[in-house]
């Protein structure tokens, strides 16, 4: 009998899977580094050869750039690191917005996509061609003219609607004048919120024990626009309005968005609403036409077959790929570059121009992005694991 | 017995004209209730009152001469900025007697993407003679061969920078892609974790960050008295930004592959190379083709963002014709053009990839 010595013969280095796998990662590592250290050595001699300080130490000092609008106080004697916050903030409030409007004007038209109406449908699919494939700095660049060119100066300003001014000074628009009761009423709302939402628990509660219904929907209504009234009324019911006047070149009062704002505002939206409608339509047709046709046959009214049955199934499709959306909006709010709306990237361009520090302020472009992003992605993983399907 | 005679009345009686015919589809589509009937009514007044003076604007009373005569006062659209500087907006700076070898440069391409559009010439050697075709097309426009005049890259420009950026990208990319792709797929923890990093980091930053950095950075990054051209700074920020996307990509395409086929392949003895190259790319990487032609569109558009870096593309040409005193005012004219050019584009190119994915689509 032959005897099999197992010591004798052992693998050769590069065919034992673990060993092999363990020197192609040094390998790698080596590699990587390697190019790390080669970059940074250049950069190192280069800086040095150029005599550019390294470091953030330029944050402290002045900026002396004005900004031109500012969510906080802001003046040329304050220092790059409140220069770019307020870049931050500014870039936030564009995507917010931008965000918000595109969600809503996206869900309209992709329902409007599915709709049985033939010029309706027709329009919509129009619209979402047309949106998707011009690039989006092509449309900011026509929005900026579109306001500097094509709209009237203030004296001919366009006024669609009362109190509501369109010229090349940007959107000008009438808000009731400052009353301590507005806060109020404010307060009254988000009271109702709070009561809503208790009483929402309630009813889900009340439905899994005796299966009846409350008619939550009509009574959230109610309480949602009766409480600020109430509070509105109680006030003193104010009724005056801090109305924009023409004086001399331009408007005084009222609430005045930027053309810059206004432009970016708008081509973010529009641009992103194709790419949503595109989701939400993908969303809807994702449900099986099963489900509502058993909806309904279970005796179900249309809003409860959307509201309890298609949505909760069409929303697990939609929110992936909206969350990426939502990105795609942040981050292209970055061209505001372009057109010289003060968001993040373009203050950020300013402090580079200006000092010179080309790689801190590269990086702390990207460091911003990366953790806008991080943080939408956490927030929407978050409400998608609330949505997703519990499985038993 | 009663008997049944055919009453040929009866027979030729037809449906009511409300329910066939062009008088029942707009009954069926467009006034299907009251709520859809003020939808169509509402529309239909919005269009009426939108699209009449639109086509009196761009032409009716438009001009189109390229001496641009009457634009100042004309109540209609000065389409004369577009006929007059068409060959700007189109070459940029390429020497205009030369404009002839980008224009090939373009018709080479043109016909490259026609033929590829059939799916039977699909073939090795198709993917060789994009290789090939690219290659001239490089060649072409820097010249310097045959007696022909070497071009600078600082003098292109126009169109062909768009699409040599969004092309050469996307080929640049794909290969790069592939590995990243593999690398996040890999067991190997230290190439996963980088290839992972490599890829979320570039997918939560915007490419004008990348085109900084391309700018501003990446001299810093070179030994001394080395230095590359802008344009090919950019087509690398365009490459390393495409990349992680079609990394994304095509990790979806290996995910999609199922676990008995690379079982398969390692009982017939197959190495991870073999295993890779002969069974599971070709089927992953024909899953992704439709997601890739979509990644071709976003790279193609976002090729307009070099205008923020000031190279001069097909917008930066068209915004320098605007910035001339002589044709101020009339941006609309000029970006309605540069939108039909990259609306064209873009069409056919996704209207390809949804017949394309049609037709990929076995059904299982």
């Amino acid at each position: 009998m032959q005897t099999v010595d197992t010591g004798a013969t052992r693998t050769p280095l590069l065919n034992d899977p673990a060993k092999r796998s363990l020197i192609y990662q040094v390998g790698v590592l080596l590699a990587v580094g390697a190019l790390a250290y080669y970059l940074v050595s250049n950069t190192l001699d280069n800086l040095e050869r150029q005599a550019i300080a390294t470091g953030f130490g330029f944050l402290e000092k002045e900026s002396a750039f004005e900004i031109g609008e500012s969510l906080i106080a802001y003046s040329a004697a304050d220092s790059y690191a409140r220069a770019l916050w307020v870049g931050v903030l500014n870039t936030l409030k564009v995507s917010f917005v931008g965000i918000l409007l595109t969600v809503l004007l996206g869900t309209l038209i992709g329902i409007a996509r599915l709709s049985t109406n033939w010029l309706v449908s027709r329009i919509a699919a129009i619209y979402i061609e047309v949106f998707q494939d011009i690039p989006i700095l092509l449309q900011l660049f026509f929005w900026y003219a579109f306001f500097y060119e094509m709209l009237p100066a203030p004296r001919q300003a366009l006024n669609p609607v009362a109190g509501l001014f369109l010229c090349n000074r940007g959107l000008i628009f009438a808000v009731p004048a400052e009353h301590p009761d507005w806060g109020w009423a404010g307060w009254a709302f988000l009271a109702a919120c709070g009561a809503v939402y208790l009483l929402r628990r309630w009813a889900l509660q009340r439905l899994f024990k005796t299966g009846k219904t409350v008619p939550l929907f009509w009574i959230a209504v109610g309480l949602l626009s009766g409480l600020p009234l109430l509070a509105w009324l109680l006030g003193g019911a104010p009724t005056a309005m801090d109305v924009p006047e023409l004086r001399g070149f331009n408007f005084q009062g009222g609430v005045s968005v930027s053309p810059e704002f206004a432009a970016l505002l708008l081509g973010l939206v529009l641009y992103t609403a194709a790419f949503v409608a595109e989701i939400v339509r993908a969303g809807i047709q994702s449900v099986n036409r099963g489900q509502t046709e058993a909806a309904k046959s279970i005796g179900l009214k249309p809003g409860q077959v959307l509201s309890l049955v298609v949505l909760p199934q069409a929303l697990r499709v939609i929110i992936p790929p909206l969350t990426s959306q939502m990105l795609n909006l942040t981050k292209n709010s970055s061209l505001a570059v372009a057109i010289g709306y003060p968001d993040f990237v373009s203050v950020a361009n300013t402090t580079i121009n200006q000092t010179g520090q080309a790689i801190e302020g590269v990086a702390l472009i990207m460091a911003v992005y990366l953790c806008l992003s991080l943080l939408t992605s956490a927030l929407m993983n978050w409400y998608n694991k609330k949505m997703a399907l519990v499985e038993r | 017995m009663t008997v049944h005679v055919y009453d040929s009345r009866t027979a030729e009686i037809k449906p009511p004209v409300t329910s066939v015919g062009v008088l029942g589809w707009i009954r069926k589509n467009l006034f299907d209730g009251w709520f859809n009937s003020v939808l169509t009514v509402l529309v239909l007044a919005l269009l009426v009152k939108m699209v009449p003076p639109f086509v009196r604007w761009a032409l009716l009373d438009s001009h189109w001469l390229p001496s641009g005569s009457g634009c100042q006062d004309a109540q209609g659209a000065c389409w004369s900025i577009v006929t007059a500087n068409l060959r700007f907006i189109i070459f940029g700076f390429y020497p205009h007697d030369l404009q002839w070898r980008p224009l090939l440069a373009m018709i080479i391409l043109v016909a490259l993407l026609f033929y590829s559009r059939n799916r039977k010439h699909w073939r090795y050697a198709l993917g060789w003679s994009w290789l090939a075709g690219l290659a001239v097309m490089g060649l072409l426009l820097r010249g310097g061969f045959f007696g022909m005049a070497v071009v600078e890259s600082t003098q292109w420009g126009g169109l062909p920078l768009t699409l040599l950026l969004a092309v050469f990208g996307l080929t640049g990319a794909y290969p790069l892609g592939v590995l990243l792709a593999l690398g996040r797929a890999s067991r190997m923890r230290a190439v996963k974790t980088l290839c992972i990093l490599y890829i979320e980091m570039i997918r939560g930053v915007p490419l004008i960050s990348l085109l900084f950095m391309s700018s501003v950075v990446f001299p810093l990054f070179l030994p001394e008295g080395v230095t590359v051209n802008k344009i090919l700074r950019a087509q690398a920020a365009i490459i390393l930004f495409t990349a992680a996307y079609i990394a994304e990509v095509v990790r979806g395409g290996l995910q999609a592959i199922a676990r008995g086929q690379y079982e398969a392949a390692e009982s017939l003895g197959l190495n991870y190379y073999q295993t890779m190259r002969l069974i599971v790319l070709p089927q992953a990487l024909k899953i992704v083709i439709p997601p890739s032609v979509s990644i071709l569109i976003s790279a193609f558009k976002d090729t307009s963002l070099v205008v923020i870096i000031a190279l001069y593309d097909l917008l930066k040409t068209t915004k320098s014709v605007l910035a001339d005193p002589r044709w101020m005012g009339f941006s609309a004219e000029a970006y309605i053009f540069l939108a039909l050019i990259y609306f064209c584009c873009c069409y056919f190119m996704s209207n390809y990839s949804r017949r394309l994915e049609r037709e990929l689509d076995t059904g299982l």
